[in-house]
């Protein structure tokens, strides 16, 4: 059989590197002062307000009552008409719970619960998408999402706007902090996401401009 | 372009002569420069990230077999399929190859250097496949059928006015507009369908980790989300130096990517694909195609200086700082990559016969060096590119190609008249009597097209101190 590629090229990087090779060891990053939680609260809403992301920080509540009325007030104000939601999920059964209370002008809640091939026109249509996340990044201001078979990786691109729901304790100060204590390295999932702020563009004469191609607003819900 | 040797001299002059393309230049490239050190303004703390960096770097290259084996392991465990390719052509190839498993006529695409390396767009479009850059920047100079002019901005060299008039003139029934907010609501609407149609997603990698066979992606607009995410099949081209060790790796490089690159703390979406989608999944692609490229990096690996070059990241900071690029653009350099990266880049890959001019546009200011988040040498790099190009016994591609007998033959001469003392006094009293009679042709009538022609004293150093009463040794 003949040689292939892979053989050539591996057997050529091998041979340009030799058997001697002595490993520079990585320096360890400065050390900073360990954050409260209310000051990380409190990073990540100005990191993510200074890249033009809606933050609210608001309390639970009793059944998840407190956070689900603010959402009803934000989603109403912003006249939404439909809203894709995952049923079987926390956040998701949740917000069917508020919503099944009934109130006037709430946008209709659509479940994401097919495969995308017969829901992709439905999808592309659909004015918000709500995810729940696997926590925050203080030191950068970005929401860490793990999308998964009940709550698909479109809902959070695809709607005009995303709104995301964050646990205040799993705010962490840096993504090394969040990679470390969650132990990615033990079990990625198909698609992890890190998310800082609605889509935006800066490629015409360096203005920016939000919303080209994925949400042109992101609401983050913390849950205090 | 890449085919004939290129006119440097040329491209130089008719870039300096566009009085339009140096504005929008010079605007750019201050406020992306500014931006970047408004991000690392602690100036500790970026040396010690660049440390870091410039480890974590080092560290994948030295051990880039056992890395890209491993990748490559981890890929296939996580259900991907994991091509390799010598030259861009096969790499290209491997693409034709998997659209046409799924009768695919239409490929979306994400900003990628190696595609742009490979030529993809124009290879596709002579086997009948319509490949459509989603990037805005991108977008935009496909429309005018050009190449980047910048690695991260590639439509950094036009202004809103000439984007507006050709979105007017390339998309039907577009109405010419200059408002930013508008121009980019016209690319969404575009594109927008096209990723709902999309048959076939092609992405670049901003690093690929060997442990768990993740692949990164880097982007702002969720274009990239797009192509990697509604088309059934995703295909990733990544130049084989970009893997890493470890998942935290990635904090560490992310960091210095984003903020050399575009000034920001972090992108609008990092984007960590380990996998198609799961038979439960809803979403995602069912088919992930990963090709790795050499193109010629195997043998700059040979190399223990110029090895370095593969350290790069791509993110465009040492174009920003250039003197040079930022008089030029991108175009000039007549290759993929411009700027001092593609100074170091562009010969090694190409050969010095092909590329060698490239690496004569730097001032050696050393301002690249001083910006690179991984610390490569470039200037350095320049210099010995330089000397390849004059070296019989070089060892890049197409070095000695600037050897003519003429210079040899005075270098010869040079040599031979510093080794013999009757000979050195002679000619020591010969040069201020014959120099200013020398004509002004070739090397000296360029050299002296900017600078004061130097004239030989009459009397020499050793005289005058003798003069002076010091004895000569």
């Amino acid at each position: 059989m003949p040689e292939k590629s892979r053989e050539r090229i591996l057997r050529r990087i091998s041979s340009a590197l030799g058997d001697r090779r002595n490993l520079p060891s990585v320096p360890a990053p400065l050390q900073t002062p360990p954050l409260s939680r209310e000051e990380k609260i409190e990073q990540l809403k100005t990191r993510m307000t200074a890249m033009r992301s809606e933050v609210h920080v608001v309390p639970k509540g009793d059944r998840d009552a407190l956070w689900t009325d603010r959402l009803k007030t934000i989603v109403v104000e912003k006249g939404l008409k439909q809203m894709l939601y995952a049923p079987g999920t926390p956040v998701g059964d949740a917000v069917a719970a508020a919503w099944a209370a009934g109130d006037a002008g709430l946008p209709v809640l659509e479940p994401y619960d097919a495969p995308v091939e017969t829901f992709k026109e439905a999808l592309f249509s659909m004015d918000a998408g709500i995810t729940a996340t696997m926590g925050g990044i203080a030191d950068t201001g970005a929401l860490i999402l793990w999308p998964d078979e009940n709550e698909p990786r479109l809902m959070s691109l695809v709607p005009e706007v995303h709104i995301a729901v964050l646990d205040a304790d799993r705010i962490y100060e840096s993504f090394s902090e969040a990679m470390e204590k969650c132990v990615w390295a033990d079990g990625m999932p198909t698609n992890a996401l890190l998310i800082s702020g609605p889509s935006k563009t800066a490629d015409i004469e360096l203005v920016l401009a939000f919303g080209v191609h994925g949400p042109k607003e992101l609401v983050v819900l913390i849950l205090t | 372009m890449t085919e004939t040797q290129f006119d440097f001299q040329a491209n130089i002059r008719k870039a300096l002569a566009n009085r339009q393309l140096r504005s929008n230049l010079s605007f750019a490239m201050g406020s992306m420069t500014a931006k970047r050190k408004a991000i690392f303004s602690d100036a500790a703390a970026f040396e010690a990230l660049r440390a870091q960096g410039n480890a974590i770097r080092r560290r994948a290259l030295l051990q880039l077999p056992e890395l890209l084996e491993r990748l490559e392991k981890k890929c296939i465990e996580n259900g991907m399929s994991v091509h390799w390719a010598e030259t861009t052509d096969e790499a290209n190839r491997i693409v034709l190859g998997i659209l046409r498993d799924h009768h695919a006529r239409r490929l979306v695409k994400g900003k990628s250097m190696v595609s742009e390396e490979m030529h993809l767009n124009r290879f596709l479009a002579d086997h009948g496949v319509e490949s459509l850059e989603t990037d805005l920047g991108e977008f935009i100079i496909q429309l005018d059928g050009e190449t980047p002019s910048h690695i991260i901005v590639p439509a950094i060299h036009k202004n809103k006015q000439e984007i507006a008039r050709t979105f007017h003139e390339k998309i039907p029934n577009t109405p010419y507009t200059e408002a930013v907010e508008e121009l980019n609501a016209i690319a969404r609407k575009t594109l927008r369908r096209k990723f709902y149609e999309g048959e076939v997603g092609l992405s670049g990698v901003n690093m690929a980790v060997a442990e768990t066979g993740t692949l990164c992606l880097v982007e702002n607009e969720g274009n990239g989300r797009m192509c990697t995410t509604v088309p059934p099949v995703h295909i990733a081209v990544m130049g084989l130096e970009k893997v890493v060790e470890k998942l935290s790796d990635v904090p560490p490089l992310l960091r210095l990517l984003t903020g050399s690159a575009t000034g920001q703390l972090i992108t609008t979406y990092v984007n960590m694909i380990s996998g198609p989608r799961k038979p439960d999944e809803k979403d995602g692609p069912r088919e992930i195609h990963l090709i790795l490229l050499d193109n010629g990096r195997s043998r700059i690996l040979s190399d223990e200086q110029l090895r370095q070059t593969l350290q790069c990241i791509r993110c465009g900071t040492c174009l920003n700082h250039c003197p040079v690029y930022t008089r030029i653009g991108g175009h000039a350099y007549g290759f993929i990559y411009p700027g001092p990266i593609g100074e170091i880049l562009t010969p090694q890959m190409e050969g010095l016969d092909k590329a060698g001019g490239i690496p004569t546009a730097s001032t050696l200011c050393n301002a690249c060096e001083e910006v690179c988040p991984v610390k490569i040498p470039i200037p350095d790099l320049i210099r010995r590119l330089r000397n390849e190009s004059y070296d019989p016994n070089g060892s890049v591609p197409g070095h000695g190609f600037k050897r003519t007998f003429a210079e040899a033959a005075v270098w010869k001469a040079w040599a031979l008249v510093n080794r013999h003392r009757g000979l050195n006094a002679l000619v020591t009293k010969m040069a201020p009597v014959l120099s200013p009679i020398l004509p002004r042709l070739g090397p000296l009538e360029a050299w002296t097209r900017g600078r004061i022609r130097p004239r030989f004293s009459q009397k020499s150093l050793h005289e005058r101190v003798r003069e002076k009463g010091i004895k000569d040794a």
